[in-house]
């Protein structure tokens, strides 16, 4: 995943363009931005959230942010980590009810619709529920980490691109 | 016996996890570079213990975090904290809030903007200024965004720079980051 920046990208940013040049003076940011979804989306030490579901989340997260762009990258990813049908459905944007899913995916899948759309109201019993369906500690946090980096990746995209719209 | 702290406040409570956070005696080397472990620094909070269960994240994290909020030029560092407090808000993070207000604060030598916050948020009415910033935090903040061409607009007309815009959109979503660990993997509590 090197060579290209992700959020600029998609942002749209022309080469030369105003903004392009205020975006270089970011340009470490954005770096770091870049290696912050290599490590969320393609860890090298994964635990117990696999690429492919990694990927199905954030293709389901970038949909309730109503970004196309960022979804269909994040399917892309999915096809190349091997997607199930189970993973296409989460990433498709099925209800919980209706999802075909063994009771782990399940609570993870309505866990980051909880860190997505209602990060307010989330409290001690969403990681209770977590537990409960048998996720490790460690597996909590990378899947806390996966939600919140997609949801910050999410805004500076929109952002952007109201910034070049307006410039 | 410690109280959970459910309403926002600048006194900065202690932030207490859901999660057992790593014990640092059973860290292995990969975690303890990402919490930046040395032999002269070894104090380190119960958050990034908690956060060094996926040391590949926190060691990209915490340097992209500080190079947002406290990166030279462009927005100023007060205006940061007030696009910081916008998104904990509307996320309802507690201990962000109080953090970053607590900081707005001393920046700014004044507590009337963060008063105004805390009593009506985000419907708090502010001087013109921060009215523009803080607004738009909030909005980039939903899910989805609900800002818009129209509060960048309002943002050049106030006389922000393209770089201190872009500043905000950042400080604005890299809480969107931290306020889904903070207020989802643990609680401000008062001892």
């Amino acid at each position: 995943m090197s060579g290209t920046n992700l959020i600029e990208s998609l942002a749209g940013l022309k080469a030369g363009s105003q903004l392009a040049d205020a975006v270089s003076e970011r340009s470490g940011i954005m770096e770091m931005s870049q290696a912050s979804h290599d490590a969320v989306l393609l860890p090298r030490e994964p635990g117990g959230l696999s690429h492919a579901e990694r990927a199905a989340l954030a293709v389901r997260m970038a949909r309730w942010n109503g970004d196309s762009g960022l979804a269909a990258h994040y399917r892309e990813l999915l096809g190349q980590a091997g997607e199930t049908s189970v993973l296409a459905a989460v990433a498709s944007g099925a209800a919980l009810e209706v999802l075909d899913a063994d009771a782990r995916l399940i609570a993870i899948t309505r866990h980051v619709d909880i860190l997505t759309k209602t990060v307010k109201d989330a409290t001690r019993a969403d990681i209770e529920a977590l537990k409960a369906a048998g996720l490790a500690e460690p597996d909590i946090v990378r899947l806390a980490e996966l939600a919140a980096f997609v949801n910050y990746q999410v805004r500076v995209i929109a952002g952007l691109r109201l910034l070049e719209e307006v410039l | 016996m410690s109280v959970p702290v459910h309403e926002f406040t600048v006194e900065v409570p202690r932030w207490a996890p859901y999660v057992t956070p790593v014990a640092l005696e059973d860290a292995t080397p990969e975690q303890l570079d990402a919490l930046q472990i040395t032999p002269s620094n070894k104090k380190v909070s119960a958050y990034v213990l908690t956060l060094a269960h996926d040391p590949e994240s926190l060691k990209v994290r915490s340097p992209l975090f500080n190079a947002i909020m406290y990166g030279k030029g462009g927005l100023s560092s007060a205006e940061r904290e007030l696009g910081a407090v916008g998104a904990s808000i509307v996320n309802r993070c507690v201990y962000c809030a109080a953090v970053h207000a607590s900081r707005f604060n001393q920046l700014t030598k004044r507590t009337d903007v963060i008063e105004a916050i805390f009593a009506d948020g985000v419907d708090a009415e502010l001087e013109e200024h921060q009215q523009a910033i803080f607004d738009f935090a909030v909005r980039l903040s939903r899910t989805p965004s609900e800002a818009t061409p129209t509060d960048i607009a309002a943002l050049r007309d106030l006389g922000l720079s393209k770089l201190e815009i872009l500043d905000l959109i950042l400080s604005a979503s890299i809480f969107g980051w931290a306020n889904r660990l903070m207020h989802t993997l643990g609680e401000p509590v008062r001892d």
